[in-house]
Parts: C-alpha cells; structure tokens; sequence
C-alpha cells in the first residue's frame, strides 16, 4: 500500500467521519417520538434510501421547546438530525430557520466558515463538525436531510421533503 | 494494496487479463489509487473499439437512417441495420424481425406491458412476478394494473435468495396472463431457472417476458433454447451505450400487436382516413432511433462475441467464487444473496456500517462500489435492510480488484472504530 496517498485519504475521511460525528451516530440525541408534538415533517433522500421523521413541539410563543427524529440513515444523515435536534430546542422558529440556512450554506460550501465568523449572528459551534462533507459532494444531501424535513415541518409543508 | 497489475495472478480456467488494457477508463487514478471498477451491474464500461464505432460514425457517417437517397443516409442505415444482425445472431434469434431497438430494458418492458398485454386484460386478471425484480419490472405492471384493473402476484423468494418454486409451481397453474421475471437478479445475483420457468408456464399457456439485463453480459444467452416469448436487455450492461437496448418478442406476438407509439419510420402509408404500419421490427421503432446507440451496441455485441461469452462466464463464476470467499472472511461482514446459481455481484453489509458510508469509505481508496437498494426495494424489504454495498463484476476485472475491496473494507472498519 502507498502510505503517502492512504494516509492523505484517510486525513479526509477522519475530517468527515469525526468522532463527534461518529458518537452521534452511533448513540443519535433525541432518537424517538414526541408525544406533544405540534409539528412534524418526512425527509427522503431517494438516492441512498435515507428516511426520516422529524417532530417538533411548537410553544405560542413560537419557539421549540422540544424536538426528535426517527428513521434509518448513514452515519452523517443521523448524526446531522442529532445535532439539528440537539442545536435547535429552545430556539424560535425564525432563528431556527436561519440556522438551517446557514449550515445548508456551510456544507454544500456557499458560505466558508470564515463568512459565519464574528460578524454573523449565527454560531454553528458543534455543527462545523459537519462541514467535512464539503469534500465529499455526494454526501451533502446526506447532512442537509434533517434541515430540509425541518424547514418543512416549521412551514407545514404537506409533501415529504426531498433532497431531490 | 494497490499492487502493480502485472502480479495478478491468473484464473485457473480463463485468462482475460489481456482484455483490461481494452478499456481506457480503467487506466486512471481515483483519489490518487488506481480505480477499481466493481459496479458494473448499474453500467459496463466500454471498450475502445465501441468507443471508436461511435466516434466513427459521428465522424463520417452520420445521417438519418431509412430516408435519404444519399451515400451518409445509406452509410447511416448500413450500419445501424448491421448492429440488428449482429444482435440477432447473439441472442440466437430466428429473424432480425424479432429485434427492436429500445431506449433500454426498462422500455422493452413497458413495450410489453402497453402493446402485448393491455389489449387483453380485465379487471381481476393476474401478472405474475418475483420478489427479487427490479423496479423497471414492477412499476410497468403496476400501471397496467392502473390502467386495466388487473393484480400482481408476487413469486417469493428465500433467505438464500432463491426463488420459492413450489410457490412458483402453485402460482402459474392458477391462470395467470403474463410471467414477468428476471433472468439473474440485479441485487443479489441470483440465475433464476428460467428453462425450468419457461417450460412450466408454457405448460399452462402462459407467455414469459425475461427481463436479461444482467444475464446477457455475463453469459451465453440463445433465445431459441430459452423459448421465451419476450427477452429484454440494455446496451450499457454489456460494454456498449446508454440509451439503447433490445426487445427480443417473437414474430407471431409482434405481428398481432398494436404498434407502441406512433411517428415516423414505423408507418408505410398515412393518410387521414388511416395508416398502414410498417413491416417488423419497425413497426415498434417510431421516430428517428438511437443510431449511434445501436452502431455502439454493435459493436459490443462483436467485442464479446471475439471474447466468447463462455469465456467470460468462466472467468466471471472463478472470479466471483474468490471474491465470495475473500469477503466471507472479513470480520463482520453479513452476506446477502447466498443462492447456488449465482452471476457476477456480491452484496454484502458491513458491522453496522451503513451502506452509504461504506461506498464513500471504498471510493477514498479508488474503489467504485455501489451502494442502496439498488431500485429493488422488495428485495430490501425482505432482508429487512435499508440498503446493501454491491460489488459487481466484469469480464475486466481480476483478483487484484477484489484483493482493493477487501482492504477498502477493512479500512472502513478501522474509520468506524469496529
Ligand atoms: C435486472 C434489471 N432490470 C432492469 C434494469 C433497467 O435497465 P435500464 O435502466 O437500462 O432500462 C436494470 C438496470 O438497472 C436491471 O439490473
């Protein structure tokens, strides 16, 4: 085996596959139903099969005081619901909105990191985690999934969410 | 890993190695490794002289075919009506007449669906198909059904992926229209045992369409010792374009069947008052076709012929044998498509590993593998999994490409800690 190359190789995929990644794939945050559930939405990636349902509860005041997902996915569309769920409980709907747009921005590389520096109102703090799929063009759907089905679920839209 | 290719070992029955050097798009590095192509079940790659027959004809010889007096429009014609005969004489058809060129498997079945059985079915009649099919030979029927009020019946499979025969056998004597299966599976790899199939339908009348897309690449395929009614195949399955496939049906179905679209070339005579449709196969070939398609799917048909599909079946079942054996080794690893007559691909899951992670994993390291439900989720819905990885075969691959799958696999392992 070439060392050089497989160890170039691997830097990349250790930069998408974290072990934040990893650990909230494995373990994923708020994994199930919610039961005052008030919003809710369907994403499906038709490529790779990955499916979810996203459930959010809906205060009158307009923010998210709870939030899950179930569904089957790979290792980044889990563990990008994970940490969605995990960032947006507690936020209002529009600050969750304009989170999703961010981080959709951040990882298919229309906004760099730097863009979302100190000016930016909007931290993605743990969610840079995410952004090692800008390597992997095929795989940003895979990390956008969850903020579609969000996006979604605050508009109440009626179709599933599709990455297509 | 990436071992130089001169160390290959040769297969003990056949050596096609001389064949690798045939095909250009092996010959470059993907993330700085030397690609390994193993998803030649989703598309072939091609060989430069189907490339070249293509370039060839855009390059001197393009025009459209039946129309014009003139030397391309002869060229043109010459050429895509010797691709016909060249088919022909592959799949051992009794007349070139019983060839239509298709867009691909997927428009030979709707063909069949719209023009060979929708005429005749009521509400209540019976399709009969396995579990194992491939969504382009689901969704047609599942239109019919629409259209006519007709019902699927679905063949099931075992956990070796093998079709459930004394099922079979229960299901074609209770009257149904049309037996509607695949040759070998796309999923599991699984050949069916369609001489057996054919001749149990045939006892009961019942005519077979055999969905071939990945039968025809892999080994000899002769239509007369089938006795099919219908035999559908793609061209870019087996080295030549996308966009372009056959429909084999034999000539007393396609004489009695309504044309399946209507324009130009499939007609003699239009009037208002009526048209007389032209003679076979172009009656089902209206509209200017896919030339350069069927001139490239010619020219497949000729590189394999000069290979020998026995050839490449014997080194393929070697092949897929070591590579079987090499994956069963791998820690962890859960394989999927266990039938005794098997074609060309492995799936296989990893750990827990999803599918989707393990492609990209594999792909970092130069290795194409494709990965899903491979458009034939009742398969994956009985194996109860979202998706699996599918290693394919080809007659250019050798035991160095699956000695890279396997050391991409345990890479993947090292990433997910397993
Ligand atoms: C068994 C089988 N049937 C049908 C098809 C559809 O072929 P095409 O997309 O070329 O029409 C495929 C290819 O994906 C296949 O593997």
């Amino acid at each position: 085996m070439n060392r050089a190359m497989s160890d170039l190789s691997t830097g990349e995929l250790r930069d998408l596959y974290r072990e934040l990644i990893l650990d909230h794939a494995r373990s994923p945050r708020h994994f199930g139903k919610l039961p005052a559930l008030t919003h809710s939405a369907e994403g499906l990636n038709p490529l790779c099969g990955d499916k979810l349902k996203l459930y959010l509860q809906i205060d009158d005041d307009d923010r998210i005081s709870d939030a899950a997902f179930e569904g089957s996915g790979c290792a980044i569309s889990v563990a990008s619901a994970s940490l969605m769920t995990d960032a947006i409980i507690g936020m209002r709907t529009g600050e969750a909105l304009d989170f999703a747009k961010a981080l959709i921005g951040a990882v298919t590389g229309r906004i760099s990191s730097e863009d979302l520096g100190e000016d930016s109102q909007i931290e993605l703090g743990k969610l840079q985690a995410l952004q090692g799929v800008r390597e992997f063009p095929s795989r940003v759907k895979c990390a956008t999934l969850a903020w579609h089905a969000m996006n979604s679920a605050i508009r109440q839209e009626q179709r599933p969410a599709s990455t297509e | 890993m990436s071992k130089p290719l001169q160390t290959v070992k040769s297969d003990p029955h056949v050596d096609l190695s001389a064949c690798r050097t045939d095909f250009p798009v092996l010959a470059q590095e993907i993330n700085g490794e030397p690609l390994v192509y193993l998803d030649s079940a989703a598309s072939a790659q091609q060989p430069e002289s189907v490339i070249d027959a293509v370039a060839e004809y855009h390059r001197h010889n393009h025009a459209n075919v039946h129309r014009g007096v003139h030397t391309l429009s002869h060229r043109a014609t010459e050429a895509y009506e010797a691709a016909r005969d060249a088919i022909a004489g592959f799949i051992n058809a009794r007349s070139r007449r019983e060839v239509v060129f298709t867009s691909g498997t997927t428009e030979s079945i709707n063909l069949v669906a719209q023009s060979f059985c929708r005429p005749g079915l009521k509400r209540g009649d019976r399709i009969l198909l396995s579990q194992l099919e491939h969504h382009s030979n689901i969704v047609p029927w599942q239109l019919l059904c629409e259209q006519t009020g007709a019902e699927l019946l679905v063949v099931p499979i075992d956990e070796r992926g093998e079709l459930d025969l004394v099922t079979f056998n229960r299901q074609i004597e209770s009257g149904v229209k049309i037996l509607a299966i695949a040759h070998v599976s796309n999923a599991l790899g699984t050949v069916l045992p369609a001489q057996e199939l054919i001749r149990r339908a045939q006892q009961h009348g019942v005519p077979v369409l055999l969905d071939g897309a990945q039968a025809v690449p892999h080994m000899p395929v002769d239509v007369q010792a089938l006795d099919c009614d219908f035999y559908a195949f793609s061209g870019h399955k087996m080295c030549g374009p996308t966009g372009i496939g056959i429909l084999y049906a034999r000539e007393q179905h396609l004489e009695r069947m309504p044309p399946y679209q209507g324009g130009g070339d499939m007609i003699l005579e239009v009037r208002f008052e009526g048209t007389t449709y032209n003679d076979l196969p172009y009656k089902f070939e209206a509209g200017t076709p896919n030339i350069s398609g069927a001139i490239g799917l010619g020219a497949a048909v000729r590189y394999l012929t000069g290979i020998g599909m026995e050839r490449i079946a014997a080194h393929e079942s070697e092949l897929l044998r070591y590579m079987t054996e090499r994956l069963s080794e791998v820690p962890g690893i859960r394989l999927i498509g266990t039938a005794r007559q098997k074609a060309s691909l492995q799936s296989f899951l990893l750990d827990d590993i999803h599918p989707h992670d393990l492609g990209t994993i594999v792909d970092h390291q130069g290795v194409a593998i494709r990965t899903g439900h491979h458009c034939a989720m009742p398969v994956m819905d009985f194996f109860g999994v979202p998706g699996t990885a599918r290693a394919s075969l080809a007659l250019y691959n050798n035991r160095d490409d699956v000695d890279r799958l396997v050391a991409s696999l345990t890479k993947a392992k090292e990433i997910f800690g397993r």
